[in-house]
């Protein structure tokens, strides 16, 4: 979906996709999940982080793609890459073996503490439950990764009071949740929608509305969220897509649809 | 020893009714045509295994041939849902579908058990998650070394395993290379391994960072130019992003998808190699 905003000038989506590529300024390594995750990672080498090493978890470590790979498996992940690897050896050694700096995962369902489902949804009494796809790498990546980002679009779907299932632990119930169950990554560090950007409070680790996107509004954040949000007293507006960051991604996406 | 067989008789005589079957591939030469000559046979009740079921798996499970998935994620790779695998687990169409379900941390320890031949493997994974609620087969084990609680997932050993490879050669060793997933520790935790190959040649050129099953742990090779499509075999085909993109609206509906099968992998004439 690609929604104008007031000026047109770009769309929710590219201030979205724009933001979580500069969520990887400082990462040296990424873990990244297709689709949202994998468009952001892609761009932060074009733009904000040229050496930034990409590692999908189809084994791939250190690729270079200059489109966007439709699937995790796509050929010019591994044509470009340092090398690859076996799916054991990337979760074992790489993954778990705490050597990744950032993972960066979409989600289907999140909830106030950062915390992930991908895997079903209730629908109702007397009705079997929605199928998603599952799992995947995610446990374990926001397990073992040094920090965590998220990113999905901002709805009351998605942003939900209680998920239907934990797939993918964020911050728990709280901030010692995760110490508690010997998780070695910090976790969840900031969640970016199409309308701004979350980050769990330090004290907390509840999420708090930090940011907002140019055109958004509290409003609008409290309407697209399934629970009281907190914001932030520092809430800040993020800074409008450059014309440098807007012709990357779109060279990044145009690339891929003449595949 | 590999016998080098059509891809007929190998698939009649190594996959049964009712067996546990890996079909494996990362997204990279998955057995299309081995999978394609399992629906012509209606070889059925089959518990199938795989990291990444994708629409090979969903048209499989819409054949009715599926009793049960064990797998980490299931959907159309950067498309969207499987529909048939959708539909199967919520409406139970064409029969129910009894789903055994892992990260995809869980399920590479798992073969690599089985390839082991040790009866589980430990991770330091499911933590926190509810996935371990929903199975039998991840449990917790403690380390005799430092007190540290993992996890333990049991090994899984297919009945057969099927994989898709670049070449053998003539006494049946196989080379694959590439994104090479997880298809050594499938087909090494298997009872049957059954190879198609693009070609058969007369030495295997070594690969650097490619693997090698020697013939002495493979039971059949089928030479299937393309049998990986519309997945690829790096340095033979590339991947068809548009069979992809259009298996969506043809699975969405029941009558569409059973059209299609029958025009295209069980009509006559379909897929006879």
């Amino acid at each position: 979906m690609t929604v104008p905003t007031d000026d047109a000038a770009f769309t929710s989506d590219e201030l979205m996709e724009v933001n979580a590529a500069r969520a990887l300024a400082d990462a040296t390594t990424c873990f990244v999940g297709i689709g949202l995750p994998s468009t952001a990672a892609n761009l932060a080498r074009a733009t904000v982080n040229p050496g930034l090493v990409l590692i999908y978890e189809s084994g791939t470590i250190g690729s270079k793609p200059t489109r966007l790979p439709l699937s995790i498996g796509d050929g010019e992940l591994a044509e470009t890459a340092d090398t690859v690897v076996s799916v054991p050896e990337m979760f074992n050694y790489w993954l778990q073996g705490g050597r990744i700096d950032v993972g960066f995962l979409g989600a289907a369902q999140v909830d106030r503490y950062a915390n992930v489902n991908t895997t079903a949804v209730d629908r109702g009494p007397g009705r079997p439950e929605g199928r998603l796809p599952g799992a995947g790498g995610a446990p374990e990546i926001a397990a073992n990764c040094g920090r965590v980002l998220l990113v999905l679009r901002h709805s009351r779907r998605n942003f939900v009071q209680r998920l239907d299932f934990v797939t993918t632990l964020g911050h728990g119930g709280g901030p010692e949740d995760r110490a508690r169950l010997g998780l070695p990554g910090a976790g969840p560090a900031a969640v970016i929608t199409d309308l701004g950007v979350l980050r769990p409070d330090p004290a907390t680790a509840e999420l708090v509305l930090t940011a907002l996107h140019p055109g958004a509004t509290v409003d609008r954040v409290r309407a697209a969220t399934g629970w009281d949000v907190p914001v932030s007293d520092a809430l800040g507006t993020t800074a409008p897509p450059t014309p440098q960051e807007l012709a990357a991604l779109r060279a990044l996406k145009a690339a891929g649809e003449d595949v | 020893m590999a016998d080098i067989r059509s891809l007929h008789h190998a698939v009649a005589d190594l996959v049964r009714d009712g067996d546990t079957v890996a079909m494996e591939g990362f997204t990279h030469l998955i057995p299309y045509a081995a999978a394609h000559e399992v629906i012509r046979q209606g070889i059925t009740d089959l518990t199938l295994v795989r990291m990444t079921p994708d629409v090979i798996y969903d048209q499989l499970i819409g054949a009715g041939l599926v009793r049960r998935l064990v797998f980490s994620w299931g959907g159309n790779p950067g498309v969207g849902s499987l529909h048939r695998f959708r539909d199967a687990v919520e409406n139970g169409w064409p029969r129910p579908l009894e789903l055994d379900e892992h990260s995809h941390a869980g399920m590479a320890n798992r073969y690599v058990a089985g390839a082991s031949r040790l009866p589980f493997a430990v991770l330091r994974g499911y933590r926190g998650s509810d996935l371990p609620a929903r199975t039998d087969t991840v449990s917790t084990v403690v380390c005799p070394f430092t007190g540290e609680e993992l996890a333990a997932v049991a090994a899984l050993n297919p009945d057969v395993t099927v994989i898709h490879a670049q070449r053998a050669d003539r006494e049946g060793n196989v080379q694959l290379w590439g994104l090479t997933g997880v298809q050594k520790e499938a087909a090494l935790a298997a009872r049957r391994v059954l190879v198609t190959v693009e070609e058969i040649v007369e030495r295997l050129e070594p690969r650097p960072g490619g693997v090698v099953l020697p013939t002495w742990v493979i039971d059949a090779v089928c030479v299937v130019p393309g049998g990986a499509h519309p997945s690829y075999a790096a340095g033979y085909s590339v991947r068809d992003n548009a069979f992809y993109q259009a298996w969506d609206p043809i699975a969405r509906d029941r009558e569409t998808f059973t059209r299609w099968l029958d025009e295209n992998v069980r009509g006559a004439g379909a897929g006879v190699r």
